[in-house]
């Protein structure tokens, strides 16, 4: 008698419910919001679904503030937590990223970026948050920021995100743009053992032995949840080993280094990348998000017109994935970065390319999707 | 006198470097005493109280004291606090914050958490000013008060944080003092045992940025003060003219489930609903 493996449930869903179906297969339990589009449906379906999950929490707060104070809080509880917004809403929560990035809090922040600074284009897309993923909040922090291109790769990628923010404590921000969001496509719900999931490490020490931002081997301490028997203090004040506020230098130098080399010591882990096409690639384009599918379709075009094109897609923006990048800007007479915004992830690249070989920047910032035909014109 | 040093090393922390980072004159470290013994006399186990504060001198608070200790960003500690009681609503959540942490910067946070009635206990150290930052007028200033954003005296008017919390919808608003130290004690007592939110205003004097500049010579002629105009909500509701007198007591009482008890209780209906199998 055998039942048939691979009889998968599938749906026909937007990039924002897939993200949500991803939230889910990776353990997500809580969710605090606030409504903004294009975000919204990530929350409308979050408001469905979580009652129906075990202990599951879905509270809509007042702003997005609140949203982000929520979602630390039920991390310190123990939960696997997230939040989603746009542009305005993302500005909004800054403060408390770098509060979490200090706190070694691990969250899953969705921004799907709109057009425009302000209030912008709410309903058209931009990739113009990139260098506010990475630097928004103040002061020296590391930060993992992923992307997603399509809406399979929606669920995918939130899964990862959900995955590095428990493994390295961290913050870790999911930036789709409006088009991934709001694409309706085909895909396999995600079924238990086709992801791997991972889970925060919990102290096993006794309380009194614990110290919950001690240098371990990993340089990520464990985290007890809230109300487990082990009573420290979390703040975001530099703090000592014990968690206490510090200002004394070898124990701010201290704290500050180990936040960077836990994440540091993992690029391999955390720097993903898709190659299409690039091992003998005379041109690369080098894209994320759906602008990524665009030039997917100029790279082929381009190799059947007889140009030896290739695509670096990139699934993680930050930490840059320099390892991937830097081989590609020295094997091929010029790269091309399409972006939806002025040059935000083009600085990092010609940063990395030190001159080496020739970069070309196409920027849309009217609201409008780089066409296939755009970026062929620029690599054929 | 050794049953009070056996209370004061099982609830404060002994790796934590004393004194107090409080000023002379201080009430904040009253509040703090009153905020152990209210979780001593409730027979609380310190594993299941979590203490969320804010930034300034009431957040620094939350470092003395072994329970669960959280210190948030400023004027956040009520939305960190939702989320801790909304994820474990077994916990025993309070929030500790300034006037200014409360509402000034967290006026929104406060207004909407009374509204939604989350059972987490608001404890509101009141000093009028902003003391760790130096001395600026807060939302609470009196009128006609002196702080150094408000040299020639304070224009605007005060809020009244009782009035406030209450028309927000709170569960249970009350004020108190660190002069009326048993009263406090009770009002607090009373607050962590009640669900849905609960908020006490602690009228605490801050002699070092507020008294000086106020025409106070020093911080016993504040305490003083304290005694003189404030009075049970009984006598003042009796006077015929308040006269700048401040009623202490508790001011809303409504038993009404908080709103992780109301969230679960939905939960569980739907799940009833599917016959189990959600």
């Amino acid at each position: 008698m055998t039942t048939p493996r691979n009889k998968r449930r599938e749906a026909f869903l937007l990039g924002n419910e897939a993200v949500v179906e991803g939230a889910l297969a990776a353990g997500c339990s809580f969710y605090a919001g606030y409504p903004i589009t294009p975000s919204t449906e990530i929350m409308e379906c979050m408001a469905k679904r979580l009652p129906h999950v075990p202990d599951g929490v879905f509270i809509q707060m007042e702003d997005e503030i609140a949203s982000m104070g929520a979602i630390i809080g039920g991390s310190l509880a123990g939960r696997k937590v997230m939040t989603a917004t746009s542009g305005p809403g993302f500005s909004l929560m800054q403060e408390q990223i770098g509060y979490a990035a200090m706190t070694e809090t691990p969250l899953v922040l969705v921004n799907v970026m709109r057009g425009g600074a302000s209030t912008g284009l709410p309903t058209s897309p931009g990739q113009g948050d990139v260098q506010q993923a990475r630097w928004g909040a103040h002061g020296d922090h590391p930060i993992i920021v992923l992307s997603a291109t399509d809406v399979p790769e929606c669920v995918e990628m939130a899964v990862t995100a959900f995955n590095f923010a428990e493994k390295y404590r961290t913050p870790v921000i999911l930036l789709l743009d409006e088009i991934t969001a709001h694409t309706r496509e085909k895909i396999s719900l995600p079924e238990p053992g086709d992801f791997e999931i991972v889970s925060r490490l919990t102290p096993t020490m006794p309380p009194e032995w614990y110290k919950p931002f001690e240098e371990t081997m990993r340089g990520v301490p464990p985290m007890p949840p809230i109300g487990s028997g082990y009573r420290f203090h979390v703040t975001g004040l530099t703090h000592d080993a014990q968690g206490f506020p510090t200002s004394r230098p070898e124990e701010v130098r201290a704290l500050t280094e180990r936040q960077f080399r836990k994440i540091d010591r993992f690029f391999e882990d955390i720097q993903l990348v898709e190659h299409v096409e690039t091992a003998d690639a005379e041109v690369v384009v080098i894209a994320y998000g759906c602008v990524a599918r665009s030039a997917r379709l100029a790279v082929r075009q381009a190799r059947e017109a007889g140009v030896r094109a290739g695509l670096l897609v990139l699934k993680t923006l930050y930490p840059f994935p320099r390892r991937h990048v830097e081989p590609l800007l020295r094997s091929t007479r010029l790269a091309v970065v399409p972006e939806l915004n002025m040059g935000q992830l083009s600085r990092e690249v010609k940063r990395v390319n030190e001159g080496h070989t020739t970069v070309r920047t196409i920027n849309r910032i009217d609201g409008q999707i780089i066409t296939p035909s755009q970026i062929l014109k620029e690599i054929a | 006198m050794a049953e009070i040093t056996q209370l004061i090393h099982h609830y404060l922390r002994h790796n934590k470097k004393f004194p107090l980072v409080f000023c002379p004159g201080c009430g904040h470290g009253i509040v703090l005493g009153s905020l152990v013994r209210s979780v001593h006399a409730l027979g609380l186990a310190k594993d299941n109280v979590v203490i969320v504060a804010g930034i300034g001198c009431s957040g620094r608070i939350a470092a003395y004291v072994d329970f669960n200790t959280v210190h948030t960003t400023h004027g956040r500690a009520l939305t960190v606090a939702t989320g801790i009681k909304m994820a474990n609503p077994k916990l025993t959540v309070i929030a500790v914050m300034g006037d200014g942490d409360a509402f000034s910067i967290g006026g929104n946070h406060l207004i909407h958490a009374a509204r939604r009635n989350i059972g987490v206990t608001a404890l509101v150290l009141n000093n009028f000013i902003y003391g760790m930052t130096g001395g600026q007028c807060s939302s609470t200033t009196p009128e006609g008060a002196y702080s150094h954003t408000s040299p020639m005296g304070q224009l605007e008017s005060a809020f009244d944080i009782v009035e406030l919390t209450r028309a927000a919808g709170a569960a249970g608003v009350s004020r108190g003092t660190v002069f009326h130290v048993k009263e406090l004690d009770a009002l607090l007592t009373d607050a962590l045992t009640r669900p849905g939110f609960n908020l006490v205003e602690a009228l605490t004097p801050c002699f070092t940025q507020y008294g000086r500049g106020n025409g106070f010579k020093s911080a016993v002629e504040m305490f003083r003060w304290l005694k003189n105009s404030c009075l049970p909500l009984e006598r003042y509701a009796k006077l015929e003219d308040p006269g700048g007198k401040i009623p202490i007591g508790s001011f809303v009482r409504r038993d009404v489930p908080g709103l992780e008890t109301r969230y679960a209780a939905m939960c569980q209906g739907l799940r009833a609903k599917k016959g189990g199998a959600a």
